[in-house]
């Protein structure tokens, strides 16, 4: 595994070992923080959650503006080429700040649907289109009782007189309430849980018999349970090769993984922060808290979960370009595993080291502890990957 | 030495299913299921209706309404309350002060207040922590200054569990800040919630409800004979109902509870080959818990067996044991409970709103999940957090 690794990076940076962010990349981290610590204390981010449409169509504006909602795309279509490093910098940023624009329903998991499945017409028009901020798109695949299972769907889509037919329901698609085109997936044939024959079409919000459910969601975040009933759409709505859709629906959720890998290392190296802050200047006992040995040793293993999801948030990153299905595979199982412990130990330590006033909503640890409780459980959670990872020879 | 439940006791728990198969009320039974469950109404009225069956305090005193069940039976009782579920007597009047009053208050007291505690015709809080004396308790700053016949209390307390819904808190209070340790100052006071000056600030926590407050006094003044016991010697009181508060706060039957939950919606989702429910790993944390409950359970009927045959009211170190594994085991379960809901735990309870009077039933069922396990977050934190049962069983059981 190791030598794995290091011959990743060393493709990536430049045949040698090294971590250090380049000139560019220390600039584009230096930006996007700066954005963040300016735009988004928690008042302001409470302000937008309360907010009509939950999220901030200035911050939306400044995140086009300084080009990072097109960072990743091919320059092509109005992109910045930049790759998974730069992409890793951006979201850790955002977790910083506990971000909750519509960036992984729009960008993450829409842009890679639409970067490996589009035609080239339809690569130019949206990803130019929700690079530049102007259109929002969600991701409709989970349903009532899929769970963890992708290849769990009964939505169904069925081809008559030249439109496609879709009916079924898609639960909690994030951003589904705002975004103006939705990829919903639907089942062209088999049974519920085959991997073949699921398809994947490109719904405008607009068309008739969708309802959207909206509301928050625990983590500050807008989601949306969205009914088809006849939603009709014309033949090229589909998006790739019919039945085949599957593997783009991993490869989404790849990219999902890696996404919230690095967003939940901005988040947790908050929480590790304020927590460490906290030890040092709460006095209990006629002294600092943090003198106490056994605080100083769960601040000491939350350090060590941090690094740990740091490390694997590299690794990540790295494997989303992996060209070997199974590889990418097992690394994307490791990565959200990891990640998942990482989460419940710094998440839960901050709690407890905070006391009382952990469980607060006027206090921040709270906020990080929720978001990173829903990052455990997005795109699969510890057991679901540890027995998908217990199902595959180890590539080491 | 018997571990089984005997006939009698099983008869006896029957008795008890029986009873709340009857009497419960629909509310509360549809409220048990929900997040944030019972109303204060629905609290209040199952309690008149144990009352009524004599069943409100089964371990206080018989002179003061209790019965004579045995430790086994008063822990059956409890059991079979949580596992239904339904609302718990209120512990402030039942487990906290109640039997602090029983133990220390005067006749007057008695009289007054325990026939109201029993019946929840009065409502406590309890106003202990501050926001500089937590863990630390007895290093509370809240004054009490004698004037006359009356206490002029003035001070902080917050983390006040339901103080918006009680009508009188019991607070420690610095009665002398001179003494030779922080403890030796501190006596027990019941304020009355409607005095002039007292003030009741919520605090809204992370599952996006209300359970704790902060309580303002300025200038309160309370009667002289408010006091429980001795002036001064409040951290005794403290101490005992610190210790009668660990016991009750293990709660075998919540977990046991949420347990079977997880189970029945495991059945429904789906894991690689076939259910959840049937999935090893799965089954294998069920035992798990499975396991620690029956350790814990029978631990906890050795304590309050042997503190019963010791009867006096020192306080026993070994329930700190109760507390720390009863609130980690609780905290286990909510959080089992959220990982078989898995993704469905994303909504808030707006989306009931969201739906329009369109909302489906079996979406209630998963809403109260994850508020649970954010709320179980504090069951380490509160009525001492484990870190101090560590401190107090390594130093007061093991000697370091
Ligand atoms: C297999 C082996 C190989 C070794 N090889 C070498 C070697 O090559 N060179 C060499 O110099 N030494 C070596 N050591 C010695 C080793 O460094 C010591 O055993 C170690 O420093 C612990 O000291 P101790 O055994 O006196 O235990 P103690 O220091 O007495 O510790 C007893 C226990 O108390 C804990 N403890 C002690 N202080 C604290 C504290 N401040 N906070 C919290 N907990 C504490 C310890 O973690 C331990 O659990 C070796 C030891 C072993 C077992
Ligand atoms: C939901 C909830 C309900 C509550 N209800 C009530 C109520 O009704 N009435 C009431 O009076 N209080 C109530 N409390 C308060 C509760 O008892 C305190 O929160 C608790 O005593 C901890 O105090 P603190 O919050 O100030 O944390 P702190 O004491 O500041 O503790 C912060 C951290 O330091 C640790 N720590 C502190 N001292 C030590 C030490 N010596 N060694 C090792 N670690 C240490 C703690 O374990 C914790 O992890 C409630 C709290 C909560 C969360």
């Amino acid at each position: 595994m190791r030598s794995n690794v290091i011959s990743y990076l060393k493709v990536f940076w430049g045949f040698k070992m090294d971590f250090e962010l380049s000139n560019e990349q220390q600039l584009l981290k230096d930006s996007v923080s700066r954005l963040i610590a300016d735009n988004y204390d928690l008042q302001k981010r409470g302000a937008i959650i309360k907010s009509a449409d939950g999220y901030s169509k200035t911050v939306w504006k400044q995140l086009a503006d300084l080009g990072l909602l097109g960072l990743s795309f091919s320059s092509n279509y109005g992109g910045f080429d930049g790759g998974p490093v730069e992409q890793m910098i951006v979201l850790e940023a955002f977790g910083t700040g506990l971000l909750i624009e519509p960036y992984l329903a729009t960008i993450v998991l829409s842009g890679t649907a639409i970067q490996s499945a589009a035609d080239e017409n339809k690569k130019s028009e949206l990803l130019s289109a929700i690079s530049n901020g102007d259109h929002l798109m969600a991701f409709a695949h989970s349903e009532r009782l899929s769970r963890y299972q992708l290849s769990q769907v009964e939505t169904r889509a069925q081809l008559k007189n030249g439109n496609w037919i879709l009916n079924g329901e898609k639960t909690t698609v994030l951003h589904g309430g705002i975004a103006d085109t939705i990829i919903v997936t639907a089942r062209t044939k088999g049974s519920d849980r085959s991997t073949d024959g699921i398809s994947l079409f490109l719904v405008p919000a607009k068309t008739k018999g969708i309802t959207v459910n909206s509301y928050p969601t625990i983590d500050g975040m807008q989601a949306a349970d969205i009914k088809l009933s006849n939603v009709s759409v014309p033949q090229n709505a589909l998006l790739g090769e019919c039945d085949k859709g599957f593997l783009i629906i991993e490869n989404i959720e790849q990219h999902g993984i890696a996404a919230v890998a690095a967003e939940s290392v901005g988040a947790m190296q908050c929480v590790l922060d304020m927590t460490v802050d906290y030890l040092k200047t709460r006095t209990q006992f006629g002294r600092p808290i943090g003198d106490f040995q056994v605080l100083q040793h769960r601040a000491a293993d939350m350090y060590v979960a941090v690094e740990e999801a740091r490390s694997i948030a590299i690794y990540a990153a790295m494997m989303t370009t992996e060209k070997d299905t199974e590889k990418r595979r097992h690394a994307m199982a490791t990565t959200k595993a990891q990640i998942g412990v990482s989460c419940r130990e710094v998440g839960q330590g901050g709690v407890q080291l905070h006391g009382g006033i952990g469980i607060t909503e006027e206090y921040a640890i709270g906020h990080y502890f929720k978001r990173l409780s829903m990052i455990e459980r997005q795109f699969g959670d510890v057991e679901h990957h540890m027995t998908t990872l217990s199902m595959m020879d180890s590539p080491d | 030495m018997e571990l089984a439940f005997s006939s009698e006791e099983i008869v006896f728990r029957d008795e008890i299913r029986a009873f709340i198969a009857e009497k419960l009320p629909e509310s509360a039974r549809k409220n048990g299921g929900r997040w944030p469950h019972w109303s204060k109404e629905d609290v209040v009225t199952w309690q008149r209706i144990l009352n009524e069956k004599g069943w409100a305090v089964p371990h206080w005193p018989v002179e003061y309404g209790g019965t004579n069940w045995t430790a086994v039976q008063r822990y059956i009782f409890i059991e079979e309350l949580l596992r239904t579920p339904t609302p718990e007597p209120l512990s402030f009047n039942v487990n906290m002060v109640g039997p602090v009053i029983c133990t220390f208050g005067n006749d007057e007291q008695k009289k007054y207040f325990l026939p109201k505690l029993r019946n929840l015709d009065i409502w406590f809080c309890q106003g202990f922590s501050e926001p500089g004396a937590g863990s630390d308790l007895a290093s509370l700053k809240t004054s009490a200054v004698k004037d006359g016949d009356e206490y002029v209390v003035n001070g902080q307390k917050i983390w006040t569990s339901q103080a918006h819904n009680a009508d009188w808190i019991f607070a420690l209070v610095r009665t002398n800040p001179n003494a030779a340790k922080p403890q030796m100052g501190i006596s027990f006071l019941l304020i009355d919630m409607k005095s002039e000056g007292v003030t009741v600030r919520g605090i809204e926590t992370i599952d996006e409800s209300r359970h704790v407050n902060e309580v303002f006094f300025d200038n309160v003044r309370v009667p002289v004979s408010n006091i429980v016991g001795e002036e001064n010697k409040g951290w005794d009181y403290a101490k005992f109902l610190l210790g009668n508060e660990r016991t009750g706060i293990a709660r075998v039957g919540l977990s046991r509870e949420r347990l079977g939950r997880a189970k029945k919606l495991a059945a429904k989702l789906p894991s690689f080959n076939g259910p959840l429910a049937d999935d090893p790993q799965f089954k294998r944390k069920c035992a798990t818990v499975e396991m620690q409950l029956k350790s814990l359970e029978i631990t906890i009927m050795r304590i309050i067996d042997r503190q019963r045959r010791r009867n006096d009211s020192a306080p026993d170190p070994a329930t700190s044991m109760l507390k720390l594994r009863g609130a980690e085991i609780q905290q286990t379960t909510a959080e089992l409970l959220a990982d078989v809901a898995g993704p469905m735990v994303a909504p808030t309870g707006q989306i009931r709103a969201a739906y329009e009077g369109d909302f489906p039933a079996e979406l209630e069922e998963t809403l109260g999940i994850i508020p649970h396990y954010f709320n179980s977050r504090a069951a380490t934190i509160y009525g001492g957090s484990n870190e101090i049962q560590r401190n107090i069983i390594s130093k007061g059981i093991l000697g370091l």
